[in-house]
């Protein structure tokens, strides 16, 4: 990557596009985030490992990068079967299916919060008969996990999608010819071209829940050490007016964040690199 | 027998792919399976293969029904037109391919990916991935692939169809060799008679879901058993039955003569019609003449170099044509019928 800005290229303005795209992103994402940056250093050192290594926020910590994960690792594995239930079948009602897919992007997540709460609440429609099993939903991690889950679900099933719809029968039929069995031909052929775009759509939900504030609120109880997500941590420490250390904290998750999300990136670029020239 | 397809039909809806085929391919024989697009020479292919399953009738393997078999079982080697190579996956991991699923000892598997890739001719290229080679080195490593677990019988689905006229000439005679060379029993798809008639022993001609003919290349073209054939095989005129270059011919009958077969003469003789030179097309070794007869029906000539100079021939001129193997054919079925001109 150099800038030889006078090399020629059939793609004319290259200068002008990288230009607005590093405006554009300044404006948009680094700006905002810098102030984080800003605003955090006006603590001491000393203060700022102190907020942040509070055990209240290591345990909010714990809790969000966890019940993000697992709700990203459901995702990707049932966002997957949609995918292909939508791709391969063909069944009544498909396109609706298909189009309800995109809700949970389309609703306020406040909303999902509260439809949730009241579904998994011990009272609720589906709480009333896990309760006597000794499930609790509402109000715990697993709460947690599911609203997560519903407000990330819909990154899969539409990075894998269209790849799925690319992939030409005759490469099955090939492996098919060539004596794999089914599970031989997905093992082997058919999840090694899904997996760049499963990685994809495994990121994206991963980095939405880790910033899920709305759905989650309603239905984790907020309780410190249990069900306290770092998201909420932050706007507590808005309320009480103290502004740094609510920055000291979100530049902790930003740092994480970034650092998990450039590393699955990464594993990407290289899971294609390897054969698509 | 390696393959035999006993009264195979295959429909898709209301569609007649495949029609009452009964046909039997000898082992280690090189055979084409040659017609236009959409007569289903490619369903025929994907029955045998076992990607598609007949409707009625039965396919045999080596001796063995494998009717019911399923595609996995029947060991077949299938190249596709659009060469269908895992693109995940290096040369050598795709011509690996079909011993890894089988299991086949590691050492043994990496032995024959040497061997196929120096047969195919692409030593050197097996660390490199499909997106990396041209479409000539694909179909050649999809062929390859194919030969790895060492199948009966190998079928072709117009390999070369994606390729461009110089590398499918290449390609047509490297095929021919390399059936010499590995003796199994080969059976492809192709549209283009000539690349048939390069390739094949046998030529199964198809036409409308239907077997035309099956022959060799020489009894094809010279014995075809219906209009279709003749006229699928190279170009032809049609001779008018009021003509007297044909005088016993009647309504119910078709008479086709190729441009090679047409003679042009100066003066008169018996069974000729007179003509008149229209257009002359030189092609290089040969000339093409478009001759208009009395009647107003035009025929094309093929006449050699030293002829034209001996004739002479220009535009407008007057000459004299003549048939030399014209076939005939019954006008309602287009079978070929034999009656003295």
């Amino acid at each position: 990557m150099t800038l030889t800005l006078k090399k020629y290229s059939v793609l004319p303005g290259f200068g002008l596009s990288l230009g607005y795209t590093i405006f554009y992103l300044s404006l948009i994402v680094l700006i905002p985030l810098s102030t984080i940056f800003f605003k955090t250093a006006t603590l001491s050192w000393e203060r700022f490992w102190e907020v942040v290594t509070d055990p209240r926020v290591i345990a909010s910590y714990q809790l969000t990068f966890g019940a993000s994960l697992a709700a990203a690792l459901i995702n990707a594995v049932f966002g997957l079967l949609v995918a292909w239930v939508l791709v391969r079948y063909s069944f009544p009602g498909k396109r609706i299916f298909d189009a309800l897919v995109d809700l949970p992007f389309a609703l306020p997540t406040a909303v999902a919060g509260i439809a949730l709460t009241t579904l998994y609440a011990p009272n609720g429609w589906l709480g009333q008969y896990l309760d006597p099993l000794g499930i609790k939903v509402a109000f715990t991690p697993l709460g947690i996990m599911i609203a997560l889950t519903f407000i990330g679900f819909p990154f899969v099933v539409r990075t894998v999608q269209p790849v799925l719809q690319d992939l030409e029968v005759e490469v099955e039929e090939a492996a098919a010819c060539l004596g794999a069995n089914r599970w031989q031909t997905f093992t082997r052929v058919i999840f090694p071209n899904l997996f760049p775009p499963l990685l994809t759509g495994f990121t994206l939900a991963f980095a939405r829940a880790l910033g899920e504030y709305g759905s989650v609120v309603f239905i984790s109880g907020n309780m410190p050490f249990k069900t306290e997500i770092t998201s909420l941590l932050i706007i507590t420490k808005l309320e009480q007016y103290d502004y740094a250390g609510a920055t000291a904290i979100a530049l902790v998750m930003l740092v994480v964040s970034f650092s998990l999300i450039f590393v699955i990136n990464l594993i990407q670029r290289w899971s294609i690199q390897r054969y698509a020239k | 027998m390696a393959i035999q397809v006993q009264g195979v039909s295959k429909q898709f809806g209301s569609f007649q792919a495949v029609a009452d085929i009964n046909l039997e391919i000898g082992a280690d024989s090189l055979v084409a399976l040659l017609g236009p697009s959409g007569c289903g020479k490619s369903t025929l292919l994907r029955l045998i293969a076992g990607l598609e399953s007949p409707d009625t009738g039965s396919i045999w393997l080596s001796g063995q029904d494998a009717t019911r078999q399923r595609l996995q079982e029947r060991n077949i080697g299938f190249v596709f037109q659009h060469y269908a190579l895992f693109k995940h996956l290096s040369v050598r991991e795709n011509i690996a391919f079909g011993m890894a699923v089988r299991k086949f000892p590691k050492a043994q598997a990496q032995r024959r990916v040497d061997e196929l890739l120096e047969l195919v001719q692409l030593t050197g290229l097996g660390n490199r991935y499909p997106a990396q080679l041209s479409g000539g080195q694909r179909q050649r490593v999809a062929l390859a692939r194919a030969l790895a677990v060492e199948p009966s019988v190998l079928l072709l689905d117009e390999p070369f169809g994606a390729l461009d006229a110089k590398v499918r000439k290449d390609l047509r005679g490297w095929l021919r060799r390399l059936h010499n060379e590995v003796h199994v029993t080969t059976f492809f798809v192709t549209h283009d008679p000539e690349e048939a008639m390069e390739i094949a022993d046998t030529i199964v001609v198809m036409n409308k879901g239907r077997v035309e003919q099956v022959g060799s290349p020489i009894e094809i073209y010279d014995q075809p058993a219906s209009s279709f054939v003749m006229g699928f095989l190279g170009q032809v005129n049609a001779v008018p039955h009021t003509s007297p270059l044909f005088p016993s011919a009647t309504d119910a009958v078709e008479v086709f003569v190729r441009p090679h077969d047409l003679q042009v003469v100066a003066a008169p003789t018996p069974n000729s019609a007179p003509a008149r030179v229209e257009r002359l097309l030189h092609m290089g070794w040969h000339v093409q003449a478009e001759l208009a007869l009395e009647s107003g029906q035009t025929l094309t000539a093929l006449i050699s170099r030293e002829q034209f100079n001996a004739l002479g021939l220009a535009p407008a001129q007057q000459v004299h044509v003549l048939l030399s193997n014209p076939r005939s054919f019954n006008a309602e079925s287009a079978r070929r019928v034999q009656i003295p001109a």
